[in-house]
């Protein structure tokens, strides 16, 4: 194993250790909301789909970097959007306790 | 390493700090929305910044800009759109639509990667991983969308012998990522981890019933965050591998959370279709 995938899999390690401290308790409220967050954060894939299209130099890897790019393109976009849609019903919190209460 | 390229490191760097701390701030109703916002303006910055590099390199080609740019616009055009037209009830279906997507894309991309050619050896094994992974993912999202949508009976589905087809499933996918080690370059172990990785997926959600789907969503939802995770190992792009196995490791509790504000086992839920209520339906 060589220096460049050490650091790599120290990173991973790591944020690892570190996405399990963000998230100890949650109300449950919260749980589709942060569900979603954490679904349009993957999204990062996109970048990576953009690396790939940007050395695509034929018919073939052009499909699939144009494959990527739309999907990852649409987990960033939607999930952040429907997130953000959900978490609108709590922006003042009486309100939203009201709600909650009515469900 | 120009310039240019080290400051677009630091600011994805500042991209993946940010995505922790909009995370931290999702745990309360009062902060949560700006935790939201935070995390979505590190995303465009990391875009940008991942824009500034490929503009840097200069490698892209004249198709490739309009492969890129008609790709982001159609992707992104359909995701907000069914993200602002649908029903408040209809949400965690879309988030599973979503969350196949994203596997989707990092299946892609490690198969672009890969059958590119100059991936060197330490990017099959990831490869193989995040190829098997995200296939699970994507799969396996579908389906969970397709039961609470009503498209995919949400009954628990039992055919006979599908304990036996999972297995064999998941021994294939097994089989595609060592021999994908082997023959980095090589089509063949990528089609057999990939078509392994789709059935899997498939073989494990059908027999799950409709109930249990958000806990399944959310459990897939950390599998794709592995899975970009190691995407990151074979593009070498550490902002992949934090955002990643952020998604991975903050995804998994919040999976063991909601299992448990159901009163459910994990265990119990992904072997399937039993204690649910709905027994399950011998369908074949």
């Amino acid at each position: 194993m060589n220096t460049p995938m050490l650091t790599a899999v120290t990173v991973f390690a790591l944020a690892l250790l570190i996405g399990f401290a963000v998230i100890s308790k949650v109300p449950a409220t919260l749980h589709t909301p942060l569900m979603s967050a954490t679904n349009a954060v993957h999204g990062i894939v996109l970048i990576g789909a953009m690396l790939v299209a940007s050395s695509a130099d034929d018919a073939l890897g052009y499909a699939i970097a144009f494959a990527a790019v739309a999907f990852g393109a649409a987990n960033v976009v939607g999930g952040y959007a429907v997130s953000d849609r959900m978490l609108h019903m709590f922006r003042a919190p009486t309100r939203g306790e009201e709600e909650e209460a009515k469900r | 390493m120009n310039v240019i390229e080290e400051a677009a490191r630091y600011a994805l760097l500042g991209a993946a700090v940010c995505f922790a701390v909009g995370l931290h701030l999702m745990k309360s109703p009062a902060t949560a929305r700006r935790g939201n916002l935070l995390s979505a303006w590190a995303m465009a910055g990391a875009v940008a910044a991942t824009l500034t590099v490929i503009v840097a390199r200069g490698t892209v080609t004249g198709t490739g800009w309009i492969v890129l740019a008609t790709g982001a616009a159609l992707g992104a055009f359909t995701g907000l759109r069914l993200a602002r037209r649908v029903r408040m009830t209809a949400v965690p279906q879309l988030v599973s639509l979503f969350n196949a997507v994203g596997g989707g894309a990092a299946v892609l991309l490690a198969i672009g990667h890969l059958l590119d050619g100059d991936a060197g050896v330490r990017a099959a094994l990831p490869g193989g991983l995040d190829i098997v992974i995200g296939a699970v993912t994507f799969s396996g999202s579908l389906i969970a969308s397709g039961k609470l949508q009503g498209i995919v009976p949400s009954r628990p589905l039992v055919f006979k012998g599908a304990r036996a087809v999972t297995l064999l499933c998941a021994g294939s996918a097994v089989a595609g990522v060592l021999w994908l080690s082997a023959a980095p370059a090589d089509p063949a172990p990528l089609l057999l981890a990939l078509g392994a990785g789709l059935a899997f997926g498939v073989a494990v959600v059908l027999p799950i019933g409709g109930a249990d789907m958000p806990v399944v969503i959310s459990l897939l939802n950390a599998c794709t965050g592995i899975a970009v995770a190691m995407a990151g190992f074979v593009l070498d792009e550490q902002t992949l591998v934090i955002a990643g196995a952020l998604v991975g490791a903050s995804g998994a509790i919040l999976t063991k959370l909601m299992a448990d504000a159901m009163n459910r086992s994990i265990m119990s839920i992904i072997l399937g279709g039993f204690g649910t209520g709905d027994e399950p339906v011998l369908a074949g």
